[in-house]
Parts: C-alpha cells; structure tokens; sequence
C-alpha cells in the first residue's frame, strides 16, 4: 500500500479511481448521503437525539427488509418501521413504569433483532453483510436513484423548515405558544431521521449510520456558535469525510463504512483538541477577545 | 349599534385575561379547581403560591397547553387558540428551562419572537427586523446582539427573552420568576420596563415566590392553592391572613366556604 502511495501523484491519486463507473457512483452518492446526514446531525445532537438516532437507525432494519421482499421502495419501509418504533417507544414509556433509556434500547435492539431474522428467513437478494456494513462500492443504479430522491426531499425540508425545526430544539414551549404546531415538527424531524437513516444505510451501513447521524453536528457545534454555519461545517465536513472515505477505501482496499465513519471521527478528535474557541487545546487569551 | 351594547363591548376588550371558573387536572389528578381571574389591560399581576400550588398549570392553560376540563378562558376576548394564533401571549420562560449552549446569538433570539407573525418559511421582512431592533433597544442589548446568548450574565439572559416578547408586540406577558438571578442593573431596567408596559395596555402575570418584588412590582395579586384563593389589589389582597392561607395554612374545602374570585369583582 505505502508502495503504491510512493510511486503515484496526488493527481492520479484522486482521477485514476473515477475511470470506473461504480466509483464514480460511490463517491456520488457517498457524498450526498453525507451532506444530508451530516445537515441532519445538527437538529439530533442539539435536540439531544443521538440515543433516538441509534434506536431508529437500527429499527429501520425490518422495514428495509420488509421493502425489498414486497417490491416497494426501502423509504416507505424505513420510513413505517422508523416512526412506529418511536410511537411504540412514547407509548410503553408511557403505560409502564420503565425509565426512557431502557424503552429505547429495549425497542430498537428488539426491531433490529426482527430485521436480521427477517433476513435469513425471507429468501431474496438481500445480502445481510450489505444492509449492515454498506456497500457503497456495489450500489445498484435503483438504489442510487432512491437514494438521490430520499437525499433532495430531506435536504429541501430541512432547509425549508430550519427555522422553525431549530426555534423546536431550542424552545419547544415558545414555539407552542406563538402556535407553531410542535407535534408536526416532532414528527417531521422523525420523518426525515428514517429517511436519513436508510440513506446512510446505502453507505456506512446500519450498524455505523448512527455516526453519520451525531458526529458531523458534533465537530460543528465545537467550532461556531452561529447555526447557519454549523449546519454548512456539519453538511461539508460530513461530504467531505464521506469522499476521503471511499477513497482510502478504494485505495487500502478497507471496509468503507469503516473508513469513512474513521474519518469522521478524526475531524471530530482534530475539533476536539484544535477549535478555536471550544477545543481544549485553546488559546484562553483569544476566548476572553472574543 | 346600540351604545350599550358598544361600551360593554369596549369594556369587554380591556380585559385581558379572563379566567372562569376553570378546573385542570392530569389524568384523573386535579392541578386546579374553579380558577376563575379578571385581569384588565394595564396591570402588573403577581401570581403567587407554593410550588405545585398551581400556578404553572394556570400558565400553561393560559397559553393553551392543557386544556381545561372545565371552565372557559378568554385572552382579549378571544379564545386561547385564537390568542396563540394573534401573537397575544408571550411567555418568558425561567433561566434554568433554557439551553444556553446553544448555538443562536441574541438577535437570533429575539427574531424567534416574529416567527409567529412571518410566513411558514421564517424569512424575516424589514418590519420584523426594526421590530427586532426596537425591542434589543428597550431592553439595552443593542450592542450585544452579535454575542451568542451562553455568553451573556444572568440578567441579560433574562432581558433577551424580554425583548422577544417585546418584539412578539403580546399583549399578555407570562414571566417566570423573572427576578431570579438577576442583577441589581437589570432588575431597575425590569422595573421601568414593567412600567412602560403597562402604560401601554399590555397586561403582565408574574409567577413568583418572592413575596418582597411583588409588593414592590405588582399592582395586583393572586394567591393560588390549587384555586384562587383571593385576588385584587395588592394592598387589600396581602394580608397577612391571605397570605397563610396560601403558604402553609390548612388548604380550602373546595365545597364549603370557598373564596371565589366573584367575592373581589364588586370591589
């Protein structure tokens, strides 16, 4: 590998992989799966959404099975398995005596249980190491257009709705009293939080999606305090991350899921010790100017 | 139109907040009982009572979050669905329910007071923001409206969200123990504003367990155990009698003896 680093330009490095139609088309869609987890990311750790992220990522498993076994699109399954596993998560919360946490984890490890059986009864195509670890490498042209339609509409509502999605996070009793309808956002935010997840599906599977769902809002809240600019560095890190990804992968011959997730996290890490204001290496005379 | 007819409705649309006889309870449990309240344009109110006493279910109802299982609430004349839909109450919510880590300046803040008033995608027109600037004005926080909020005192923290109220132009402000934690600068500049407000009709509730700032503030006020106790003026209403019977005092049979707020209408 360090061979073939040594004896190639950056240049080569970054066109000689686009020759071939499917990279082409992973890093394509990897990018834009990226950008729209990565804007999503912003609404879920600011509202405190990471733990409910995990739990529909993985809940949206039997619906995409589901899907593919009845022929219908892998949303419209996500999107059913996705918001019903948080209707069933408010309802036992709220007819038993069970602390929240315990609902999440209980419910989602319970859909995700659901999906794998599922799987390896329902005979299909499906492969289970595909839907867990993404194969971004062997996307089929039907899922790259379903991903592409999932990818704009979340993008567009998202963008559309940010003001009254955020005004939600941030003081949900205001916007209820100004009578913004709080139930429809809730529930909109969930929308879009299956659809992410069964986008990220295609690239970094259901087991890391989650990561694409939190770490990109992460590493933005640690270096702006304007929310505008953290959804642009949490959308742009998270593309971003995603080509590097596929890339390293490509060339290393690595899981992809893996490596993009990996990059990611290093972005975070470098936020982590560097960002100007809120890294812990800082320069505490330039917090005081500022 | 009939000339009576035309002062009591003239007389009507004073009032801002009207509360009859209304009963809240969660699933079974009664949070408030026969709550009944007239509160016309122009006065500063203290809502007073123990904690769990009631006086955050009365907000809430007032702002439309539960619904009473009984009992009727006009604000302006209107009903609370519609009062929401006007931008008629504004709510200040306590420094501890907020997320001060959040990443919105001060002026992002109180923009989210036109949001009501805007179209569904939030674009803010230039009336919304003079109206954003005329309210960081009055609460001084001109110069500061490029700080994110966590970056502010105590006090001004409190004064943002007095300004997003101010920029909603509520003629009913719910504020929550706005004295809390704020400095002596910002507690002056409350108090004229509270002034200022009520000289322009605007009607505040102020939920509280400071008994001292309600004697200094309030013009009126309302002792709440479960019910109204007793309301009116601040001077005839805080006896030290009333007052143990809010904190304290052996809670009202709800069927004999019961102090109805109809006892103060003919005052």
């Amino acid at each position: 590998m360090s061979e073939l680093f040594i004896s190639m330009t950056p240049v080569s490095w970054l066109v000689d992989p686009l020759t071939h139609e499917f990279m082409r088309r992973a890093l394509m869609v990897s990018a834009l799966v990226g950008g729209v987890c990565g804007l999503l990311s912003c609404f879920m750790t600011l509202k405190g959404w990471a733990l409910m992220g995990d739990a529909v990522s993985h809940a949206v498993m039997p619906g995409v099975v589901v899907a593919y076994a009845l022929g219908v699109p892998f949303s419209l399954g996500a999107f059913v398995f996705g918001v019903g596993s948080v209707a069933l998560i408010g309802f036992i919360n709220q007819k038993s005596r069970i602390k929240e946490d315990t609902v999440i984890g209980l419910v989602f490890t319970g859909f995700f249980a659901l999906g794998i059986v599922l799987v390896s009864k329902i005979k299909s195509n499906i492969d289970l190491m595909h839907i867990l670890f993404g194969s971004p490498l062997g996307i089929s042209s039907s899922d790259v257009n379903q991903t592409l339609v999932i990818s704009f509409f979340v993008i567009l509502g998202l963008l559309l709705f940010r003001r009254d999605l955020m005004l939600y996070c941030f003081d949900a009793t205001h916007a209820r009293s100004i009578g913004i309808n709080t139930g429809i956002l809730h529930y909109l935010l969930l929308t879009f939080l299956s659809l992410s997840a069964v986008a990220g599906l295609q690239t970094v599977g259901i087991i890391l999606v989650v990561s694409m769902l939190i770490t990109p809002g992460a590493t933005a809240y640690l270096l702006t305090d304007n929310f505008d600019r953290m959804t642009l560095l949490a959308f742009l890190s998270s593309s971003f991350s995603s080509i590097v990804g596929v890339y390293i992968s490509y060339w290393s011959d690595i899981e992809t899921g893996g490596s993009i997730v990996l990059v990611q996290t290093f972005l975070f890490l470098i936020a982590f010790l560097f960002a100007p204001k809120y890294g812990i290496l800082k320069n505490s005379s330039f917090v005081n100017t500022n | 139109m009939n000339p009576i007819v035309k002062t009591q409705i003239q007389e009507k649309a004073l009032l801002r907040i009207q509360a009859d006889q209304v009963c809240v309870d969660y699933n079974g449990m009664v949070a408030l009982y026969d709550a009944s309240l007239n509160l016309k344009s122009g006065s500063i109110c203290g809502l007073v009572g123990m904690n769990g006493a009631g006086k955050s279910t009365f907000f809430k109802a007032l702002m439309g979050f539960v619904r009473p299982s009984r009992g009727k609430i006009r604000i302006n004349g209107v009903s609370v669905t519609n009062a929401q839909k006007q931008q008629y109450v504004a709510y200040v919510p306590q420094n501890e329910g907020i997320d001060y880590s959040f990443p919105v300046s001060v002026w992002d803040v109180v923009m989210m007071g036109r949001y009501g008033s805007m179209n569904i995608f939030r674009i803010p027109r230039e009336s919304d923001r003079r109206a954003v600037i005329h309210a960081l004005e009055r609460v001084d926080l001109l110069n500061l409206r490029g700080r994110p909020i966590g970056a502010l005192s105590g006090g001004q923290r409190k004064r943002a969200f007095l300004a997003r109220a101010i920029a909603q132009r509520a003629s009913v402000l719910l504020l929550d123990e706005p004295f809390s934690g704020v400095d002596v600068p910002t507690e002056k500049l409350m108090a004229e504003l509270f002034l200022q407000f009520r000289q322009e009709g605007r009607t505040i509730l102020i939920s509280t367990h400071d008994l001292n700032h309600v004697r200094d503030f309030c013009d009126f006020v309302v002792l709440i155990n479960k019910t109204v106790l007793a309301y009116g003026e601040t001077t005839e209403v805080f006896t030290s009698e009333n007052l143990n019977k809010t904190f304290g005092g052996i809670p009202p049979n709800p069927l004999a003896g019961r102090t109805s707020a109809k006892d103060f209408q003919n005052e």
